[in-house]
């Protein structure tokens, strides 16, 4: 783990004043904190991607192909003419600098080459150099530079420092992303071996073995047991999940990180729980054991692959939809990838929810719903017991995951899950919520541990505002729909805002759900006393 | 370095079409070649750049969803930052290309001690920015008195409103006062703020130079020295009517002003001017978020490997079995 200042430190040495020297006359330096891991020759192997070998960015000599600067530009020109989005970004900035101060990167780190605007630069000046007249004539003059191996390790340092959040691009007045010339860029990157190895490590996994953190079937099926023990223990209740069964009605895919560390675990276990008290007929797979898509922090391609088994699974089992789990990039990717990509899901149906009769017309085409939406039909029609006083022990606020807002617009589904399996909920500031929410700091492939400093600097504007909620209203649960989130922001809350937790909403949802035959609750599932409770706690000690 | 560059361009155009005016006689190429050779570039180089864009696909749907989705019939969905239709499209549009919607929501990173970190209220730039365009429209449309026989009534009209606030003679126009503040505003904010100074290149600093000093020689002419307007119609009319003359008396202030807008046009396609027409062209904007209702298709879209179900249970069979997971083949 990279050392990194304590909180106050980092804090009190932060600028936002941009260096003396010109931005294209200021070497990058590769910070302590500030840069992942090169991807591994094992990894790249796997998926059969170009240049394979050990390499680390901090070495002088990266190992790339002798014509790497040809193999770039060319990639660069056949991007420009695939996507619209690029050529047009590329060609109509006009440095208002709207976005400057938008991004959470440049917010907690100062450094002007975080600013979007800047950040797009990067490429559009070697665009500019290579592919307009006015580029090749006046150079410099014209905001032009060179492709040269500085440039090109400067790409790998900013492209590896935005977590495609689009924040930026709700302020441009043009609807500049970044996240797609992000994307782009790490295309470009990806064709010469220049990924980094905690994207090309679980994408490798997620190819071979069917998620992310490379889970074998049989441990994945152990793993979810181990929960259906947990909960058996909580309240007495036996709840039995199937794993790859042809003929459910629905298949049912999250991201690994809830099977694999907590707190992602306690959202896991109250969808088993939701699942059981509904009487859902659904399935688990380990084929398709993953809802995130490392894939699409790599390229288009990848993303493509990886996703083709979601519809794969659910074809090959017979399934009617696909009911897909807490997760942040997987939703952009199912909501604006998935049907373009492998679609279409003709051999699927319209999903209807079985228990309400609801038909959901906003996912006819994907036939893939979110479950926070299929909650919330479940509540509104309802269909659920729910004692949001078990969840008086805990003071709520909602983070919107970036995807999920941006990429969505998945706002107040959540919200209205929320409010109804808990009593206490206050909203942090409106300009660091919904559309305008800030990212985790850790969000496309950056949640190494390398990479901390840089993480803790990028979560600073959520985690300001979650301390003005905790401040302001004592505010100890930071509540989310993203699995990255919750492995991500307990570390960032511990950083900046100490006593505060990371739940999923879901979590909170299999607290709050009163089960048919339980036994009473005396606990949350984390095993800490609910409000009312402490007491019987300690008698039972 | 940009702004002294922009500075001295600017400069030197000015003295080329004086001195070439005033020393050379050059009055036919810079009233009449020029401003046709602008216009030609102009037209097919935007033409040109729009079709290159068009050229490009949108493979995917990528909407930037500024507000709640379209999911459930209860659930209030926000038609015009996250449309699901294409009339909710149009709206957006029609927002952010005529009212800047984006840059409406402007805000100022304000970082304090602590820290505390605050987004303070700032709509200056989205002001000027819409009062900029919208004076520049009302100029340029004030202008087609001397491009039309007789005036069009809605540009008399226009005149009518914009001197509303009558000071003496000549009719001051309000689009002028506009026109001027709010170009100089938007060049004192870039060199002052300083991340905006440090972005800036070149090609920022040239166009706002130029457009000040379009404005300038125009406020010059009308209101200082008060050239005749009479000879200007005759050469303005014979350009648009193809049949040029350069009549006599019209000074070369004149020539300077026509001059600077023939290269404001001729430069128009090339620079970062062509946002006007890309915002159109925007998939971040122009794009209804119904990816999950329609299939978007991608023209490109190409058979990529996978790893099958097959090639996984082959992997892990004795696993599956032993574990008691189901397989296809025993």
């Amino acid at each position: 783990m990279a050392k990194i200042p304590k909180a106050s430190e980092m804090a009190a040495t932060l600028s936002h004043i941009p260096p003396q020297t010109g931005w294209m006359d200021t070497p990058t330096e590769f910070k302590q904190g500030r840069w992942c891991y090169g991807a591994k020759a094992k990894n790249m192997e796997v998926l059969g991607l170009p240049n394979p070998r050990d390499w680390s960015p901090t070495d002088a000599d990266w190992k790339l192909p002798s014509n790497w600067k040809e193999i770039i530009l060319e990639g660069l020109r056949e991007r420009i003419g695939r996507f619209r989005s690029l050529r047009l970004f590329m060609d109509i900035c006009v440095r208002c600098g709207a976005c400057a101060d938008k991004c959470h990167f440049f917010i907690g780190s100062g450094d002007p080459k975080n600013m979007p605007v800047l950040r797009a630069e990067l490429l559009r000046s070697v665009y500019r150099k290579e592919f307009t007249t006015a580029g090749k004539i006046l150079g410099k003059l014209a905001g032009g530079r060179e492709l040269t191996e500085e440039v090109f390790k400067e790409w790998f340092y900013y492209f590896f420092q935005c977590t495609e959040c689009r924040r930026c691009s709700v302020f441009c007045p043009y609807g500049i992303d970044t996240a797609e010339i992000t994307i782009i860029a790490r295309e470009l990157l990806n064709l010469v071996g220049c990924n980094i190895d905690w994207i090309a490590g679980p994408v490798a996994n997620c190819y071979q073995n069917g998620n992310h953190l490379g889970i074998q079937p049989h441990a994945f099926k152990d793993m979810i047991e181990f929960f259906v023990d947990e909960i058996e223990a909580l309240n007495g209740i036996r709840i039995e999940p199937t794993f790859n069964r042809k003929g459910a009605e629905i298949l049912f895919i999250t991201p690994s990180g809830d099977v694999f560390a907590d707190p992602g675990t306690y959202t896991l276990m109250g969808y088993l729980m939701l699942f059981h008290e509904i009487g859902l007929d659904y399935t688990w797979s380990t084929y398709a054991s993953e809802g995130g898509n490392f894939g699409f922090f790599t390229s288009h391609e990848m993303m493509k692959r990886l996703n083709a088994k979601m519809y794969a699974e659910a074809k090959r089992l017979g399934v009617k939809w696909i009911l897909g789990g807490e997760c942040g990039h997987m939703w952009r990717v199912v909501n604006q990838y998935m049907d373009t990509m492998n679609g279409p899901a003709d051999f699927l149906e319209e999903p209807v929810s079985p228990i309400t009769g609801t038909k959901f017309d906003s996912a006819k085409g994907t036939k893939m719903l979110h479950l926070v939406e299929f909650t919330a039909d479940l509540i509104r029609n309802g269909k659920l017991k729910l004692d949001p006083s078990r969840n008086d022990h805990l003071n709520v606020t909602f983070h919107d995951s970036c995807n999920p807002a941006r990429g969505m617009g998945l706002f107040e589904e959540p919200r209205y899950v929320i409010q109804n399996v808990c009593n206490n909920f206050h909203e942090m500031p409106p300009n660091t919520i919904r559309e305008q929410t800030f990212c985790c700091g850790s969000g496309s492939g950056l949640n190494t541990d390398e990479f901390l400093d840089m993480r803790m600097r990028g979560g600073l504007p959520r985690a300001n505002a979650v301390k003005h909620v905790h401040d302001m209203f004592g505010v100890n649960t930071l509540s989310t729909i993203c699995a990255i989130d919750r492995a991500v922001l307990p570390p960032l809350m511990d950083y900046w805002v100490p006593g505060v937790g990371v739940a999923g909403v879901h979590e909170m949802v299999g607290n709050a759900l009163v089960m048919e035959g339980e036994t009473e609750r005396t606990t949350d599932m984390r095993g800490e006393p609910l409000a009312g409770m402490e007491d019987s706690e300690d008698e039972d000690i | 370095m940009g702004i002294n560059f922009s500075l001295m361009a600017v400069l030197t155009l000015v003295l080329v079409a004086f001195a070439g005016v005033k020393f050379m006689g050059l009055q036919m190429f810079f009233g009449v070649v020029a401003p046709y050779a602008a216009m030609a570039l102009f037209f097919t180089g935007v033409i040109w750049r729009v079709l290159k864009w068009a050229e490009s696909p949108v493979p995917f749907r990528i909407p930037t969803t500024a507000g709640q989705q379209k999911s459930l019939p209860w659930i209030k969905s926000n038609g015009l930052d996250n449309p699901s239709t294409k009339a909710g499209v149009i709206g957006r549009m029609a927002l952010e290309i005529l009212l800047f919607r984006s840059l409406f929501r402007n805000t100022k990173l304000e970082y304090r001690e602590g820290p505390r970190i605050a987004y303070e209220w700032e709509k200056w730039l989205w002001l000027a920015s819409l009062l900029f365009h919208y004076s520049f429209l009302v100029v340029f449309v004030r202008h087609l008195r001397f491009f039309t026989e007789p005036i069009p009534f809605f540009v008399q009209g226009l005149e009518t409103v914009d001197s509303l606030f009558q000071v003496g003679l000549p009719t001051l126009y309000l689009s002028d006062l506009a026109f001027i503040a709010a170009v100089t505003y938007l060049f004192i904010r870039r060199i002052i703020i300083p991340q905006v100074k440090y972005i800036s290149l070149p090609a920022d600093y040239f166009p706002l130079m130029l457009i000040f000093t379009i404005g300038a020689t125009g406020i010059i002419m009308r209101y200082v020295t008060k050239v005749d307007v009479i000879s200007i119609k005759q050469l303005t009319m014979g350009l648009v009517t193809f049949h040029p003359v350069i009549p006599q008396g019209i000074g070369e202030l004149f020539f300077v002003h026509v001059f600077l807008v023939s290269i404001l046009f001729a430069y128009f396609p090339f620079s970062k001017l062509m946002h006007a027409p890309g915002v159109f062209l925007s998939p971040t904007r122009n794009m209804p978020n119904d990816s999950r209702i329609v299939r978007h298709v991608n023209p490109w879209n190409y058979p990529v490997p996978v790893h099958t179900y097959a090639e996984y249970e082959d992997h892990f069979r004795d696993k599956m079995i032993e574990a008691g997971l189901p397989v296809e083949k025993e």
